[in-house]
């Protein structure tokens, strides 16, 4: 008996130190890295003690002096934090890791980083989005951003997670008159109360190889060049005569989809529907795309985009003569792609004005820190000084026509890599063009998959019947409330 | 001397195949180390047999990347993958020797019940798993990803396969006589003679652990804690802002460096440990 | 006398205490869990969370409807074309190492470097295969510059060039560690039983076929049945070579992927009910196997 009892000490003992040891070496390493944890929830414990007062008011009305210590705000790249260190007058330092912003006044900017990719960043909001309510007030989401592709999700009045500018204090039509409407109109719910603002616009553009041009057309001016591009018929012309000399005129079908799908006349989905509706449009862009692959005007070994192919289309030993990009697609996508010198590309007119992309801010329901989110707000998109300086330092396209239309006859924004162009000359009327398509919570599967599903389709492997079915089974695998797509006579 | 003839066509047959598969296995490694001594641009301009000039600026560019803790991820990886390997071979060791060594009511019903688990894919406990640590409050730490290792059915089954070709039960009786405790025999007899099962499985373990990104994906939520493969799909997942080929195939050299000394290192131990393992009849 | 009294078997439960303890908690709960959803309309549309309310089958029905058993079918076509050839390279390799009278050069190094792929990611290697296989990657590149192609070919174009290179990947990075395995198990073998069966003047053939296969054939079975697991779960390779749509035709979706495209659209109901229909296929798959190979044993054996 004694013996037994010894040994079950003894493997007590050992399991014991098994856990230890392992827990031990977690542990450290843990508190090694962790002070900052450490740190932020012995703030929060400190907090609950002072800041019961908090809760029970209404967090829009409380004064400055009351707010949060920390700012926690979510994004997906470091865009918004550089805008921010650029133009909000409070930034003190940020940590040299980049995780943490410290304002003047000592409050703290979380930034909180997650990829765009695979939807990891929208499923990681919605989480803390859900457990907004039982935050801790340092924990909550205070501000938070959205691509077009999605801002509806967000902004939509049932949902309630992204509060209405008004409820901060800012008047949209007094403060924000400078920008763009179309920006207005797509950060607003359906019932048009606006939920967000942005400092960018991106109306896009067509952006052709000068050495190209010159080949094929005897001329590499930006004007006559536009002529040649202006409508989806004289482009088609200017294509044939781009084959001949053994040039492509886009690398892929998925370069023109935008110019198509942002205008759609009616929603993918109407709200309160379970139908997708595919449009007329979309169907057309099926139809041409189609075409011109088959026709050669596309490089057929490029497919869709955000893939190598795709990259090694926009250097110097490829064949495709134009891309189609905003502000943000010639600067970040294109000019590291290039492998050669300046001035080797230039900008025009697009066949058809569209915008791609942007980046919304949203002000978080449930924030602690309303007085700084307005603020950072205000600063970042409603300050029309602060908005050149953007367009100057990082060349984005801003949201302020008044600015824009003084940087399109201002010398000083010519584009060195476009050889000194001043691509605002462009962009400007575009961006005043620009009709939004309606938006709904489900464009960005909607967009995503169509692509996909006919893309299979164009190089020849499904027909047309199949391809479309294998549209209608991936969107109700994404939306499962999906009942029914409707596709266009 | 025929057979002489032969065993020498099939040695050549056999060089010659070790040499095509060894060149198929490590050309891609050629390939990846090469891109990451290469610029963007370079990499743009095509493939170059040559490795380029960049090394640096690349491994700098990774590892001063604020959002992208490398180092911490490493050693977050190491954390993991070593507490997971260790726990997981010497409990499934202890769960193997276990079931082989003792007669005990429900000892077919336990086994049974291992073999019948032992296909159960992770994935598809993957969401009840998520909603239950969060409720144990491991939501968002290492703990998580190590303590689940414990219960392994298949590194068990390899155990207890080779428990049954190395182990005769007469030594286990032998140490009985000898006045050794239960737990005695198996720490100083039983764990040395499954030492080359521990190194294989432990490799094994710490790799797969180490590769790991579904679940801590799911469970990890802040930087400084994760773990390498978070970090790797977290570089590819920064779009067009950061948009660097170079530094993806730098992010996954860094990533693989580790891993490949650790397995030189131990994979001596472990050849070594399997020629000399077991225990003869 | 009183030693052989003392009863030893409470030790058995001791010893497996831990391991049960974790699975409970760890696997037994969780799948209960998602188990209950399975029956239950759960799902989130936008951040708006829609259920639970219970529909019964109603999920497994419809999932019959669906592809379901295309991705399956697809599933297993990727696994065996990778499986086999993995399998017996494995045979081979692990047979030449530990046959002294080939006198293999630098044993040590083909060991390391077989291995050696199969530690590097899954998904970081599938990564490195969508741009070494690009139509302006590396390899078409070296192909044409070798004059050996005219055009590049479109490897991910084709059902036949996608499924492929899936099946080669998992080919890479499976067939060393089989390697090792297998060599671990065929060194098992007392050396005494080969030296007799030299003397009884065995041939190669022979001795790998009568000998060293049905003496290897529990570490076989291992392999098999973690090789059926795996490629069940066979995931991170296509998802990442295709972009997680099974590219071309859906021809390349596996059924984790289906799972994985349900988990991402917050399905819980439907993700519940597809893992539910997993468990019960790997669980067939593996009795079948497991019967195969130890079926025999009980009755020729010992």
């Amino acid at each position: 008996m004694k013996k037994k009892l010894v040994s079950m000490l003894l493997v007590g003992t050992m399991v014991a130190g098994m856990f230890a040891g392992c827990g031990g070496s977690d542990n450290g390493s843990a508190s090694d890295a962790g002070t900052n944890a450490d740190a932020s929830e012995a703030s929060d414990a400190g907090d609950a003690d002072s800041g019961t007062a908090d809760e029970g008011s209404d967090a829009a009305e409380a004064p400055a002096g009351d707010e949060g210590k920390v700012i926690n705000i979510y994004s997906w790249n470091n865009e918004f934090k550089e805008r921010v260190e650029a133009v909000y007058p409070e930034v003190q330092e940020t940590s040299s890791d980049g995780t943490v912003t410290t304002l003047k006044d000592g409050t703290e900017i979380h930034w909180i980083v997650n990829p765009n990719q695979d939807g990891v960043y929208q499923q990681k909001l919605d989480e803390a989005l859900m457990n907004q309510a039982d935050a801790a007030a340092d924990d909550k989401i205070d501000m938070f951003l959205s691509e077009t592709d999605y801002v509806f999700k967000y902004t939509d009045a049932e949902a309630d997670v992204a509060m209405p500018l008004k409820d901060l204090g800012i008047d949209p039509d007094k403060d924000l008159s400078d920008q763009y409407s179309f920006t207005k109109v797509t950060a607003s719910d359906a019932n048009g109360v606006q939920r967000g603002s942005t400092w960018q616009c991106c109306p896009g553009l067509l952006v052709y190889r000068r050495d190209i041009a010159e080949d094929v057309f005897g001329t590499d001016d930006p004007e006559q060049i536009g002529e040649k591009v202006k409508d989806w018929d004289t482009l088609k012309a200017t294509a044939a005569e781009l084959k001949e000399k053994g040039y492509y005129t886009f690398s892929s079908y998925a370069d023109t989809f935008r110019l198509y799908g942002n205008s759609i006349p009616q929603p993918w989905v109407t709200a309160g529907e379970t139908t997708v509706k595919v449009d007329q449009k979309i169907m057309d862009w099926v139809e041409t795309s189609k075409e011109w692959l088959d026709a050669g005007y596309y490089d057929k070994s490029v497919k869709g985009q955000w893939n190598d192919d795709w990259n090694k289309a926009m250097g110097s030993a490829s064949k495709v003569f134009a891309f189609l990009f905003p502000a943000w697609g010639i600067d970040f996508t294109l000019k590291p792609n290039w492998d050669g010198g300046d001035g080797a590309w230039a900008v025009t007119n697009p066949p058809q004005e569209y915008n791609w992309g942007g980046s919304y801010v949203h002000a978080c329901v449930g924030t602690d820190n309303p007085q700084h989110v307005k603020d950072i707000i205000m600063a970042v998109t409603g300050n029309k000084d602060n908005l050149m300086k953007i367009s100057k330092d990082y060349t984005d396209f801003t949201n302020t026509q008044s600015g824009m239309q003084d940087a399109a006859k201002d010398d000083s924004f010519g584009s060195q890599f476009l050889g000194g162009q001043n691509a605002f000359t462009y962009f400007a009327p575009v961006a005043e063009n620009i009709q939004i398509a309606p938006l709904s919570a489900y464009d960005q599967g909607c967009v995503e998959l169509i692509q996909n599903a006919f893309s299979d389709y164009f190089q020849g492997q499904v027909d047309f019947d199949k391809a479309k079915s294998n549209f209608e089974t991936a969107i109700k695998e994404r939306y499962p409330e999906i009942t029914e797509i409707s596709w266009p006579e | 001397m025929n057979s002489n003839a032969f065993n020498k066509f099939r040695s050549v047959f056999a060089h010659v195949l070790l040499v095509i598969l060894s060149f198929m296995c490590l050309f891609f490694f050629y390939i990846l180390f090469i891109n990451a001594t290469r610029s963007h641009a370079d990499l743009q301009k095509g493939f170059s047999a040559l490795p380029g000039k960049y090394f640096l600026t690349n491994f700098m560019n990774v590892a001063n990347d604020g959002t992208f803790p490398m180092i911490r991820g490493i050693l977050n990886s190491l954390i993991v993958s070593g507490c997971s390997a260790a726990i997981c071979t010497y409990f499934s060791s202890l769960t193997a020797y276990g079931l082989y060594a003792y007669d005990f009511k429900l000892k077919k019903a336990a086994f049974t019940f291992i073999m019948a688990i032992l296909v159960m894919p992770t994935q598809v406990t993957a969401m009840g798993f998520l909603r239950l640590i969060t409720k144990m409050g491991m939501y968002d730490s290492l703990l998580p990803l190590i303590i689940p290792a414990i219960a392994s059915p298949s590194v068990f089954y390899f155990m207890y396969s080779y428990l049954q070709s190395s182990l005769p039960l007469s030594l286990v009786e032998a140490a009985r006589i000898d006045g050794s405790g239960e737990f005695m025999t198996f720490n100083r007899i039983v764990i040395p003679i499954m030492k080359p099962a521990i190194a294989v499985q432990a490799i094994f373990t710490f790799v797969g652990s180490w590769n790991n990104y579904f679940v801590p994906a799911l469970v990890i939520q802040s930087k400084d804690k994760m773990t390498v493969p978070i970090l790797i799909a977290t570089l590819r997942g920064a779009d067009f802002m950061s948009f660097d080929s170079a530094k993806i195939y730098m992010m996954i050299f860094v990533a693989i460096v580790p891993i490949i000394i650790v397995y030189l290192f131990l994979s001596k131990y472990i050849i070594a440990g399997i020629t000399l393992g077991g225990v003869k009849e | 006398m009183k030693r052989k009294s003392i009863d030893y078997s409470k030790w058995g439960y001791f010893f497996i205490l831990p391991f049960f303890i974790s699975f409970f908690v760890f696997s037994l709960i969780p799948l209960a869990d998602t188990i209950r959803y399975s029956f239950y309309e759960y799902y989130r549309s936008g951040i708006k969370e829609i259920g639970p309310n219970f529909v019964g089958m109603e999920n497994y029905v419809s999932l019959l409807k669906s592809d379901m058993l295309k991705y399956a079918g697809n599933t297993f076509i990727l696994w065996i074309i990778g499986f086999i050839p993995q399998i017996v390279i494995a045979l081979l390799l692990a047979e030449w190492f530990v046959d002294a009278r080939l006198k293999i050069h630098g044993k040590q190094f083909f060991k390391v470097v077989i291995y050696l792929p199969n530690l590097i990611m899954a998904s970081a290697f599938a990564m490195l295969f969508f741009t070494m296989f690009s139509t302006n990657g590396p390899i078409n590149s070296i192909l044409m510059n070798m004059g050996l192609l005219s055009k590049p070919i479109d490897f991910m174009g084709t059902v036949f060039g996608t499924r492929s290179l899936v099946g080669l990947m998992n080919f890479l990075m499976w067939f060393g560690n089989t390697t090792i395995m297998l060599m671990a198990a065929i060194m098992g073998i007392s050396p005494d039983i080969f030296e007799a069966s030299e003397l009884d003047g065995c041939n190669s053939f022979q001795r790998f076929f009568r000998i060293t296969l049905p003496l290897i054939r529990p570490i076989l079975a291992y392999t098999l049945i973690t090789s059926i697991i795996g490629g069940l779960q066979m995931f991170d390779v296509p998802q990442i070579l295709t972009n997680g749509q099974g590219n071309p035709d859906r021809t390349s979706m596996t059924l984790i992927m289906f799972l994985n495209s349900h988990l991402k659209s917050k399905n819980y109901g439907m993700a519940g009910s597809l893992s539910v229909y997993l468990f019960i296929v790997s669980g067939i798959l593996c009795f079948i196997v497991y019967r195969m190979t130890n079926g025999k044993d009980d009755k020729g054996g010992r």
